[in-house]
């Protein structure tokens, strides 16, 4: 296909032509980055978690009497394990997701403070014997608690619990001891020290405190007696039976404590509750990009058409000297592939520029370099099937308009 | 000449019914993508106490220890201890102050069987609620001598009122808090700062209101525990007020730009002296009035601010699509424009015609636009963020609809408009 004659009637048509170029581009880096950010959120949306959140149910009990929780937590445990359907119950101090988060600056040397900038900070749960079942923590190295941890770990009266054992995340090993075991190690807490006996796959967070996204993992788990401070009650079922177990658990702590707060929830309604945001943002995102997309092709049909239909003469006189119908039909699709071409060109070196200027101000990565040449062939695509349409129209011109006067 | 204008735009938009709803629809799109995402920032943005907020400063301290500190690179606590809070209160040296903590109670409904509930508390003392400009239905707010002696007296909103009373007048009545009995002296009417200033930093910036107000030590005498403690050492937390803990806002009235300038002496001065003292390590105070401290702890969520910026995209990409399809059309009537001024129109009565024909697409455009607001912020009020139920399009926005129609479809239209005036005129008779 020849592009000097295309070329040289689109320098006759300077501005319709350029703003064919200039919606591809806007359009071209509006979606790459849409696209990146929905890329994003999803990703945030279906983040890993090391726990059976299919079969989980939890129950938050707030306003019992904290001088009674040593007695009343072992008989709440025991009414809830007699919920036909539960496998294991246990009881922690907050939930992954749960947006309740304790969180606490570790260091690993004795010397630093909490307040160093070399302090790592990470959410603490706290959990009752068999609270590993419960959630289905799954060990990686060395050990669970044993029953002797549990009963020798108590809450003293500042937040961090009077214990010498943990268990960390991968994730948060890997920070605190990159490279080496994180098995025997101490990790320490202003005048507190902990031995890490286990290491277990990454847990989330309960928020999104400390480094944000990237520390989303980083968790330690520690044993706790039947304390006050333990509220998040969590029964693991069949996930057909999810629903139900958490109903009923809601109602048997009511019952047993009717002067408490109690509510139950499945751990997937938590997880969906935590990333509402993200989820309407993806959506919010979705549609925006299909109408942007839609009205992009609209604008470059609404152009084209008119385009052919102020050219009807010539494409007359050119299927009367023998051009053929495939030819007009590829003339005009060879045509939206340069403004495409161009358009998505300067669209990319925009996106870019969006991208850059996203960083700086917001919580957004670097896009990778595919998703530019994605967005170009994306729009490439549009463009070429938004001109089907009057191009068709185009090679049906018949070769006796040339003859009519125009 | 305006009125043939009109019947000439109206006509030549009627002649091609599928190209002006294109441009009208697509205009109304993008001005409705718009309008919903900056009436949601706007929304968020605001201010919350109207009139009020331009003279209310948040004194900031750094108690921290000396380890890891860089002069100049690190910025002052979001919340102060309970010795510098009452340090700071109790100078006096603004002509209103308040202590402010936000905690959770317990509330125990009066009619047997009925079941407990949660509700936001807010643990102030006494010239919070007048210095905020809450209204009062009944009663008032407690004294500054309930605040010394720990009267255990309260001041509840008017939706818990709605719920334990019946609406009814309470005062003098008793509300069970954690299981402590509490006198109402005071009945809120509705108030509901948006953002909710006080209560930022711990993550529930917007939506419902509070239910109780109580004076701070009765409160913590109850044992009413801080929903935002962060202690920078192990202290005890079951003793806050000597603890390594921050969990305390002050809020203070400086009317004019002296008082300010005082009270930031006073401040750098305390600071100071809390250093020499030994008691503090760094020196770094800070000051903000309300809207900047709501700015520097970024409250407005960035996606809000990112949808924004994307219908604010998308506007840009309607517009040029609107600016190719009239220019598609208008350049379609080159002969019709060069009969006209053969006839002796001007340039100016060419570029005017087809400025009204922009008008008009701009004017439907919003039209419509404004139908997609409200479908789309109708969408946002279902999403479960906390400021959803607010998201609703006030008059303003209704107004600044069709300006921004208005002005997209204008500056759309300048383009066509220009080159349908620039036609010549003798091209365009001889061709046929």
């Amino acid at each position: 296909m020849e592009i000097g004659p295309i070329l040289a009637s689109l320098r006759k048509h300077r501005i319709p032509a350029l703003l064919i170029v200039l919606e591809i581009a806007l359009a071209c880096a509006v979606l790459c980055n849409a696209v990146f950010m929905i890329g994003a959120r999803a990703g945030e949306i279906r983040l890993s978690d090391a726990i059976d959140e299919q079969g989980l149910s939890v129950v938050t009990l707030t306003g019992a009497d904290p001088e009674r929780a040593s007695s009343e937590i072992p008989r709440n445990l025991d009414a809830l394990r007699r919920i036909p359907g539960v496998q294991a119950v246990a009881v922690l101090n907050t939930m992954p997701l749960s947006g309740n988060g304790w969180n606490v600056n570790f260091t690993t040397r004795p010397d630093m403070k909490p307040t160093d900038k070399g302090s790592i900070n990470s959410n603490i749960y706290l959990m009752s014997e068999g609270a590993d079942r419960a959630l289905g923590l799954r060990l990686k190295q060395g050990r669970m608690f044993g029953s002797e941890d549990y009963a020798s770990s108590t809450m003293g009266a500042t937040f961090a619990p009077e214990t010498h054992v943990a268990i960390v995340s991968e994730r948060l090993a890997g920070r605190l001891w990159p490279g080496q075991s994180a098995l025997g190690r101490k990790m320490y807490m202003d005048k507190y020290w902990y031995q890490v006996v286990g290491v277990v796959a990454d847990v989330l967070r309960p928020t999104r405190a400390g480094a944000g996204l990237p520390g989303i993992y980083d968790t330690v788990f520690f044993p706790m007696q039947p304390t006050d401070v333990l509220n998040y009650y969590v029964l693991r079922s069949a996930p057909a039976d999810r629903d139900r177990v958490a109903r009923q658990a809601e109602d048997t702590l009511a019952r047993l404590d009717p002067g408490a707060v109690a509510e139950g929830k499945t751990f997937v309604d938590m997880r969906g509750d935590f990333f509402s945001g993200a989820s309407s943002m993806v959506w919010m995102l979705v549609l925006v990009c299909v109408v942007m997309l839609a009205v992009t092709a609209f604008g470059i049909v609404g152009l084209t058409s008119f385009w052919v239909a102020q050219r009807r003469r010539q494409i007359g006189i050119r299927r009367a000297v023998g051009a053929r119908r495939g030819h007009i039909l590829s003339y005009f699709r060879t045509e939206n592939f340069l403004l495409s071409a161009a358009g998505v060109a300067l669209g990319m070196v925009l996106a870019f520029g969006i991208n850059l200027y996203l960083m700086q101000h917001y919580e957004v990565d670097r896009m990778p370099w595919y998703y530019l040449p994605g967005g170009a062939i994306a729009l490439w695509l549009l463009g070429q099937a938004a001109v089907y349409g009057p191009a068709h129209r185009a090679a049906m011109v018949p070769p006796v308009e040339a003859t009519r006067s125009g | 000449m305006f009125g043939y204008y009109l019947q000439l735009a109206w006509r030549s938009l009627g002649r091609n019914r599928v190209l002006t709803t294109l441009m009208v629809l697509a205009l109304a799109l993008g001005i409705g993508a718009c309008i919903t995402t900056l009436t949601v920032l706007r929304l968020l943005s605001g201010d919350p106490l109207p009139g009020r907020s331009a003279q209310l400063y948040y004194p900031q301290v750094d108690p921290y220890p000396k380890d890891g500190y860089v002069p100049g690179q690190s910025k002052p606590q979001e919340n102060l201890t309970w010795v510098d809070a009452n340090n700071l209160f109790e100078a006096h040296r603004a002509p209103r102050q308040a202590l402010v903590a936000l905690g959770s109670a317990k509330i125990q409904p009066h009619d047997a069987g009925g079941r407990p509930f949660f509700g936001d508390a807010v643990m102030a003392t006494a010239e919070f609620l007048p210095m905020v400009g809450a209204p009062f239905r009944y009663g008032s707010a407690w004294s500054a001598d309930d605040d010394t002696a720990g009267a255990r007296v309260v001041v509840i909103a008017d939706f818990l009122n709605q719920k334990l009373f019946g609406g009814a007048n309470s005062v003098g009545r008793t509300v069970r808090l954690n299981g402590n009995d509490f006198r109402v002296v005071g009945v809120l009417g509705h108030f509901s700062p948006q953002p909710r200033f006080y209560a930022i930093n711990i993550g529930r910036s917007y939506g419902d209101g509070d239910g109780v107000f109580l004076p701070l030590r009765a409160a913590r005498a109850t044992e009413m525990a801080p929903t935002n403690i962060s202690c920078w050492a192990a202290g005890d937390i079951e003793h806050l007020e000597t603890a390594p803990c921050m969990w305390l806002g002050l809020w203070v009235e400086l009317p004019d730009a002296a008082a300010v300038a005082n009270y930031q002496r006073f401040l750098d001065g305390y600071v100071r002296e809390q250093v020499a003292q030994g008691r503090f390590h760094r020196t770094d105070t800070a000051l903000p009035d309300l809207m900047q401290w709501l700015r520097n702890e970024q409250v407005v969520p960035d996606d809000a601010r990112l949808q924004a910026g994307l219908a604010f995209g998308f506007l840009l990409i309607c517009v040029t699509n609107t600016i190719g399809l009239l220019l598609a059309k208008c350049l379609r009537r080159s002969r019709e424009i060069g009969v006209r001024r053969a006839l002796g129109a001007t340039r100016g009565a060419i570029f005017g015609q087809f400025m009204v024909e922009a008008a008009i697409v701009g004017l439907a455009g919003g039209l419509l636009g404004l139908v997609f607001a409200e479908a789309g912020l109708w969408g946002i009020r279902h999403q479960p963020a906390e400021y959803a139920s607010l998201a609703r399009l006030d008059l303003s926005m209704f107004a600044f609809t069709f300006v921004v129609a208005l002005a997209s479809a204008l500056v759309a239209g300048l383009l066509p408009a220009w080159r349908a005036c620039v036609v010549a005129p003798a091209p365009q008779l001889k061709s046929s």
